[in-house]
């Protein structure tokens, strides 16, 4: 049996394509997955999100946790409300998830995991909790349900649905985020677009739902959502990275926070650890697209897509592959697409932000 | 989206049309697209090639999927609808207009074979349930 959000049923109304995402019962699409993408880079689509996992970390010792169990470093967190992009790791470096952690008040952490690893992180944090005797409480919050409003008009739009937040929300920074009783307004995504992920109470998402529909905003599913993180260079978890690999060979390292003696699960690995592989951007120079587990042949020997689709954007295909490290930028390579081998080139990513083509120079 | 009554059809969801010369233009259904979602990608089969029925000889890519396209019956290549390559989104438009490949059949029972308008609709029904 699948799970539901409590939007599922305005999804159903609204005739979204249903599919199962890590086991939930989830939109792919209202109509045309490219549409939606449009709107987002445009003007303002939602996305329900409300399968993502909120944790919340109480207690004195929340701050000495995180900065064990997290590779990127909380003690950057000062300002209440800031956040922070990053990976949770095993002691082989692996990564077990990608997250968002807010710094929301002292001792007062969360944490927002992936839909299909929340099990897993659950029993991890629980099980490093015990371990180090620490005093934190970790709470999943499954009464909590997520929208993310993005686009160029997102947060005004947002405003115009719900004027009380306005005033909470109208100063926030990037990747900040304002709380308020059981809400919390974050200026985050994964979209390369600006706008809001607003954790609310299950109970009141259909009604913030249906008011931003009144405002204008568009239903977009998880298939427009692909495209456009990909497009935004933003990685995917299970698909461009798992425990087999390191952030280093991710395209992560800028997430893990070696700066200082801290001593956080996975550090060792890490830092004997000699990469043969990394990730970069692809875009293909031929018509076709590029899909995961395609292989890469390049001069310093083969490598894998782990993520490719059609840039709606760019109107070409792009993807993330993970090649042998002395592959350099701007470097002709060949992939395997059914029997045939069709010509790319290796790209600095993002691809896309705000609207716009970040690639044109490196293709000229 | 009803199902055209003057077509015939294969179980891996092309559209097959009898055009007056004794050729047959081959598309995928509407049902198809509607499965695949927005097409981006479309690959025809070389002019002059020889086919066999069931044999692969196209590929239509959406956004989400690639999907192979099947010789309907056995002969030979005699035109393609180039237009697609650049607005492959014809298709999702009106799937039984948007002809990929033309087959000139050299055997003929094999067209007379196909599934017809009835028959289709029961096999996408079969499939949704």
């Amino acid at each position: 049996m699948l799970k539901r959000t409590p939007l599922f049923e305005l999804h159903r109304k609204c005739n979204a394509k249903l599919v199962d995402f890590s086991g939930w019962e989830m939109p792919l699409h209202y109509g045309s997955q490219l549409e939606e993408h449009h709107i987002v880079r445009r003007d303002a689509g939602m996305f329900d999100v409300s399968h993502m996992l909120v944790i919340d970390l109480l207690g004195a010792d929340a701050k000495e946790f995180l900065l064990r169990l997290l590779a990127n470093s909380v003690a950057r967190l000062v300002r209440p409300g800031k956040a922070l992009y990053t990976c949770m790791l095993n002691f082989r470096g692996g990564i077990i998830d990608d997250l968002i952690a807010y710094y929301i008040t002292e001792g007062v952490y969360r944490l927002v995991v992936n839909a299909g690893t929340a099990e897993k992180d659950l029993e991890w944090i629980s099980c490093q909790r015990d371990e180090s005797r620490l005093k934190v409480d970790v709470i999943a919050r499954r009464d909590l349900a997520m929208i993310a409003v993005q686009g160029p008009n997102a947060r005004e739009r947002f405003w115009q649905a719900n004027p009380a937040a306005r005033k909470d929300s109208e100063n926030l920074g990037r990747f900040s985020a304002a709380v308020a009783a059981d809400w919390m307004i974050a200026r985050t995504g994964y979209t390369g677009e600006d706008g809001f992920e607003i954790c609310l109470p299950e109970g009141q998402a259909e009604q913030l739902w249906q008011a931003l529909l009144v405002a204008g905003v568009k239903s977009v599913g998880l298939g427009a959502r692909d495209t456009l993180r990909l497009e935004a260079g933003m990685n995917l978890y299970g698909q461009d990275m798992d425990e087999s690999v390191t952030p280093i060979e991710s395209g992560l390292q800028w997430t893990v926070d070696l700066g200082d003696s801290r001593d956080f699960v996975g550090r060792e690995a890490i830092s004997v650890l000699q990469p043969t592989r990394k990730l970069v951007g692809l875009v293909l120079r031929e018509r076709g697209v590029l899909r995961a587990h395609q292989k890469v042949n390049t001069a310093h020997g083969t490598g894998e897509v782990t993520s490719g689709t059609f840039s709606p954007t760019l109107g070409l295909s792009i993807a993330f592959a993970r090649l042998p490290v002395a592959v350099g930028l701007g470097e002709d390579v060949s992939v395997e697409v059914r029997g045939r081998h069709v010509a790319a080139k290796t790209v600095k990513y993002p691809f896309v932000r705000h609207g716009h083509s970040l690639i044109d120079d490196q293709l000229a | 989206m009803s199902i055209p009554a003057e077509l015939k059809y294969t179980d891996t969801h092309e559209w097959v049309r009898k055009e007056a010369d004794g050729s047959v233009s081959v598309g995928i259904t509407h049902h198809a697209q509607d499965l695949l979602g927005d097409l981006v990608y479309v690959e025809n089969p070389q002019v002059g090639r020889e086919v066999n029925k069931g044999e692969e000889c196209g590929v239509v890519e959406s956004v989400k999927a690639a999907s192979d396209i099947y010789a309907p019956v056995t002969g030979r290549v005699v035109a393609v609808n180039n237009e697609l390559a650049d607005a492959p989104e014809r298709i999702n438009q009106d799937a039984y207009d948007a002809w990929m490949f033309r087959l000139q059949p050299t055997e003929p029972r094999e067209y007379e074979m196909l599934l017809d308008a009835a028959g289709y609709g029961a096999l996408v029904e079969s499939q949704e349930h």
